[in-house]
């Protein structure tokens, strides 16, 4: 067991808030399947950031539970197949507005302690 | 969470992971690898299955109850590796929560429910000062008067038990009537179950001749088998036809609200126009306030509406009308008694707690190493908390499966219990409002006795929790203060209810001492007033001339006497006062009146204490005498010999006795001034009792003398004897029902804190078996060991004590009102139950002091 923590990259232990925020700013582009919205952020950030289903789906389950996603399943186009789909709710694109600028001050205040010439400079 | 919305999400859930993953397959597969190398890619990609659904599941709301079963389940299993704490702890719940719900049901029944009547809260009762009842006419005229009624109605406060002869149905009986006016029913808004109430016609006869009776409804299933066709019978009341008109609802029973321990079997009408209604103060009345109408504006009415009737009529008897809402009369007398039973309840449910946190406390002690492993693997610092408490609760709702036998059968046992005269005992019932109760009281206590282990959980952390060895190095020595805290405090609360128990079980045992003035030992009465019309003054001399000497004449009987009215069985009052003095009219004497034979005084136990009793010889030709008891005398000639004076009654009586007083209202109420009239001289009096002292158990006697007496009325009713002892109990009833209920419960909390003590001690000692061997290796006697023990066992308990006694101290007051002839804090009561605590506790700790007397060093040492 601990042997295999240490293989788990140090990135992946995304904090909670991110994954939602993440997940909320991708459907922004438009409704996507769960593999769908995994796979963007992976490839978005060049395999950074590695998705790890055991946190995905829970998320998009809470996010539904909080009515800032909604789902359907729906035929894939060009595929002769059902997908469940999540649609980004006019919620959550409010709470995206809210997460990006809670975020954003966040990375700025880590910034000023990080690189305090820069700041002055 | 409905369960089939969780299955339908479970399967949406799957459908969602699978079709993904088919997914992330089809793209490994596009890359080039082959199928089954696809699929394991895609597995590895996407994790343990298992792990993401569960998971997932965590974020639906529904977690908590999945953990909850889990828990559940976890508990049960617990309690059965430990059957024998586990069947300890079922008991002591079971009793704690059944006592307590035996309790609020009666509390519910007598304080909460409201009275079985329409709008109960407009209800009041009306006295007249001290007095019971108010004279008829003053009835009338407040009646008419008054403003702030919608309505006044009255009973008669002078009935008595079996004063109806019914014939023509079946064998003769007696019965009990109560005459009530006409709107009685109405105003208390109970409609006849069948047939009607008295209409003005039947209110117009004389009184005590009805036309018309309405029957109870226990009386009417018992009489007549629940047949409804007896509305419109004519039936034969005292040699008068009668008819039935109607019969009470179940609900309705007068005598639990009104006259507990006395059932009333009919209600004839109270005739208001009849000019020759009885003399004095007579009608008990109740009344119904106009809404919006406060007792304050209504009582201050009657008060003004009194004074003017005074001036009006200054030949009537005096009126102070006194207004009580009618729930405080009917059950304001119990309240003292049913809060402090609550109370008890109350500290029995701690004690409980205490003994059960105690016993809880152990059980997570030798689950040391569990808990700590679970706290390693994830288990977070609420979720054992909760895992604790669920067992904790789960327990307690075992015990309350049986808690809710006792709290069924309890109520159900006391409801019947005819021996207690308390209002309203019969509704004593299991409704929704007690199972609420023992619902609450059972959660409460699993919560309270549950949570001070509980918390101790989150501080085992995993190191010390898995060093420590095996379960005997368990206990935590951090916690020794908290078990002591308990058992200190078990002892302080059974200290608490054990003086209460014994200031009251005191005061019973002194209420019995007091001198009653008669002897109700193997003493008993018998009504067996004649079925017949007696018109002349000398037959009536005649018929109780041979009444005695028949009776006399039955083997067993020592002595006869009668009388019209029992002692402790009603009362009637007159003015009374010496001839020829003037009393201010506030303030005239008056007496209890009794009409009465040669004989009473002897067959009843009441001693002369000068001048004569009545003779054969004192009748209607003779002189008029009287004889007083000894307030009387002292009231109309204080400092002289009242015999040989006169009182005024009948124009003029002679004392020739003076007997000693009778306490007629109950031990506990001073007796007041009595006359005694020979009924052979008056024809005065409704009612007429035989008297009989006798060798032999009274019911055996009750043949006899009927057999004897049927010569002289064939149509003698059937009737039991009633002892007098019987009267006294009856009397004596509430006070019993509150030294029984709190004994119990005083009882119930001495084994529990003496077995909590016995356990922590014993704890302590396996906990020290090392310490002890090395100290008697080292050389210490066996003797001192076990005096260490015992010494740490009696200060534990004197603690508990000390704070006991104090807590009671400071409660005093509470209970005095309770108390007969003694002090809340008697010196006597309260050592004893020291000595008593203490003595318990060094029982309890004996036994494991010996057994630490006993620990061979040698072994003690090599075990550890």
């Amino acid at each position: 067991m601990s042997s295999m923590a240490k293989g788990i990259p140090q990135r992946a232990n995304l904090l909670q808030g991110t994954l939602d925020m993440l997940i909320l700013r991708t459907l922004l582009y438009g409704p996507a399947h769960g593999h769908q919205i995994g796979k963007h952020i992976q490839r978005t950030t060049n395999d950074f950031l590695q998705m790890q289903h055991g946190s995905l789906y829970p998320a998009l389950h809470r996010l539904e539970r909080r009515g800032w996603v909604t789902s359907k399943w729906e035929m894939a186009p060009g595929r002769n197949r059902e997908f469940k789909y999540y649609r980004l709710t006019e919620k959550g694109r409010k709470q995206l507005v809210v997460e990006e600028s809670e975020w954003k001050q966040m990375a700025e205040a880590v910034a000023r302690v990080m690189w305090p010439a820069a700041e002055e400079s | 969470m409905r369960w089939w919305r969780i299955t339908k999400r479970n399967a949406d859930l799957e459908r969602e992971l699978r079709s993904d993953l088919e997914l992330e397959e089809e793209e490994q597969r596009e890359r080039g690898l082959s199928s089954e190398e696809a699929r394991y890619a895609a597995l590895r990609a996407f994790g343990n299955p298992t792990l993401i659904r569960e998971e997932t599941h965590a974020t639906w709301s529904w977690r908590w109850l999945e953990s909850f079963a889990c828990d559940l389940k976890y508990g049960f299993r617990g309690m059965r590796r430990n059957v024998g704490s586990t069947v300890f702890a079922i008991l002591i719940v079971g009793l704690g929560v059944g006592g307590a719900s035996t309790v609020f049901s009666v509390v519910n029944a007598l304080l909460l429910r409201p009275l079985p009547f329409r709008d109960p809260g407009q209800l009041v009762w009306i006295s007249n000062g001290e007095t019971y009842s108010t004279q008829a006419e003053h009835f009338s005229d407040l009646r008419e008067q008054n403003h702030s009624f919608a309505d006044l109605a009255g009973w008669s406060g002078t009935y008595n038990t079996g004063n109806q002869e019914l014939t023509g149905s079946g064998e003769p009986e007696r019965f009990t009537s109560v005459p009530v006016t006409e709107n009685f029913f109405t105003l208390l808004g109970v409609e006849p179950a069948i047939g009607r109430s008295f209409t003005k016609d039947e209110c117009q006869g004389k009184y005590g001749a009805p036309p018309a009776m309405v029957l109870s409804n226990s009386f009417w299933r018992r009489r007549f088998a629940s047949d409804p066709n007896v509305v419109g019978r004519k039936l034969t009341l005292n040699n008068q036809p009668v008819t039935v008109v109607g019969v009470l609802p179940a609900s309705f029973d007068f005598a639990s609200v009104f006259s507990p321990g006395t059932p009333i079997d009919m209600f004839i009408p109270w005739p208001l126009t009849d000019k020759t209604k009885p003399q004095g103060n007579t009608m008990a009345i109740v009344g119904r306030l106009k809404p919006g109408v406060t007792d304050q504006s209504a009582q201050a009415e009657l008060a003004v509406l009194a004074k003017q009737l005074e001036t009006q009529h200054p030949e009537r008897n005096g009126i102070k009308p006194r207004l009580v809402p009618l729930e405080q009369h009917v059950s304001g007398q119990m309240r003292p008694a049913l809060v402090v039973l609550m109370w008890a309840v109350g500290v029995v449910m701690l004690i409980v707690c205490a003994n059960l946190s105690h016993l809880q406390l152990a059980r997570i002690g030798t689950r040391q190493r569990e808990m700590a492993m679970r706290a390693a693997l994830g288990a977070g610092r609420f979720r054992l908390l909760r895992q604790v408490l669920t067992e904790s609760v789960a327990l307690s709702c075992c015990g309350a499966v049986l808690g809710l036998l006792v709290a069924v059968v309890g109520p159900r046992e006391l409801a019947h219990l005819h021996a207690f005269s308390l209002p309203l005992l019969e509704s004593v019932r299991v409704d929704e409002k007690t199972l609420a109760f023992t619902v609450l009281a059972t959660v409460a206590t699993g919560v309270l006795f549950g949570l001070a282990p509980a918390l101790q959980v989150p501080s085992y952390t995993l190191r010390e929790g898995l060093q420590v060895a095996g379960p005997a190095a368990s206990g935590s020595r951090r916690y020794g203060w908290f078990r002591d805290a308990l058992v200190v405090s078990e002892f302080g609360l059974a200290c608490l209810l054990l003086v209460g128990a014994a200031l009251l079980i005191q005061s019973f045992l002194r209420a019995l001492d007091v001198n009653l003035g008669f002897e109700p030992e193997r003493a008993a009465a018998l009504r067996i007033d004649p079925s017949f019309q007696i018109p002349t003054a000398a037959q009536a001399n005649a018929f109780i001339d041979d009444v005695l000497q028949r009776a006399r004449a039955v083997p067993g009987i020592t002595t006869v006497g009668i009388s019209d009215i029992l002692p402790l069985d009603g009362d009637r009052s007159w003015q009374v006062g010496a001839k020829g003095q003037v009393y201010d009219k506030n303030n005239h004497p008056d007496a209890f009146i009794r009409v009465v034979t040669d004989g009473y005084f002897e067959a009843l136990g009441i001693a002369l204490k000068s001048g004569r009793e009545f003779t054969p010889s004192d009748r209607e030709s003779s002189d008029p005498v009287v004889v007083v008891n000894e307030t009387l005398a002292r009231t109309l000639w204080p400092g002289q010999d009242a015999v040989g004076k006169m009182v005024s009654q009948d124009g003029g009586r002679r004392v020739v006795g003076v007997v000693a007083d009778v306490h007629h209202g109950g031990p506990e109420r001073l007796s007041g001034a009595e006359m005694y009239l020979p009924m052979r001289q008056t024809g005065d009096y409704s009612a007429m009792t035989l008297v009989v002292r006798t060798t032999l158990p009274p019911d055996s006697l009750a043949a006899s003398i009927r057999t004897a007496l049927r010569p002289i009325d064939p149509n003698l009713p059937v009737t039991k004897f009633q002892t007098l002892q019987g009267l006294v109990d009856r009397v004596m009833s509430p006070r019993r029902f509150l030294v029984l209920l709190l004994s119990g419960f005083a009882g119930f909390a001495l084994l529990l804190a003496s077995l909590g003590i016995y356990a922590l001690i014993s704890y302590s000692v396996n906990q020290r078996t090392k310490e002890i061997g090395i100290r008697m290796a080292m050389g210490a006697s066996s003797w001192l060991v076990q005096q260490n023990v015992l010494t740490r066992t009696l200060r534990l308990a004197l603690a508990g004590v000390i704070l006991g006694t104090l807590c009671s101290f400071a409660l005093s007051k509470s209970i005095e009102s309770l108390l007969f002839g003694i002090a809340p804090t008697d010196p006597a009561v309260i050592s004893g139950v020291i000595l008593l605590l203490c003595s318990v506790a060094l029982v309890a700790g004996y036994i494991p002091a010996r057994r630490a007397s006993r620990i061979d060093p040698m072994r003690a040492l090599r075990t550890e």
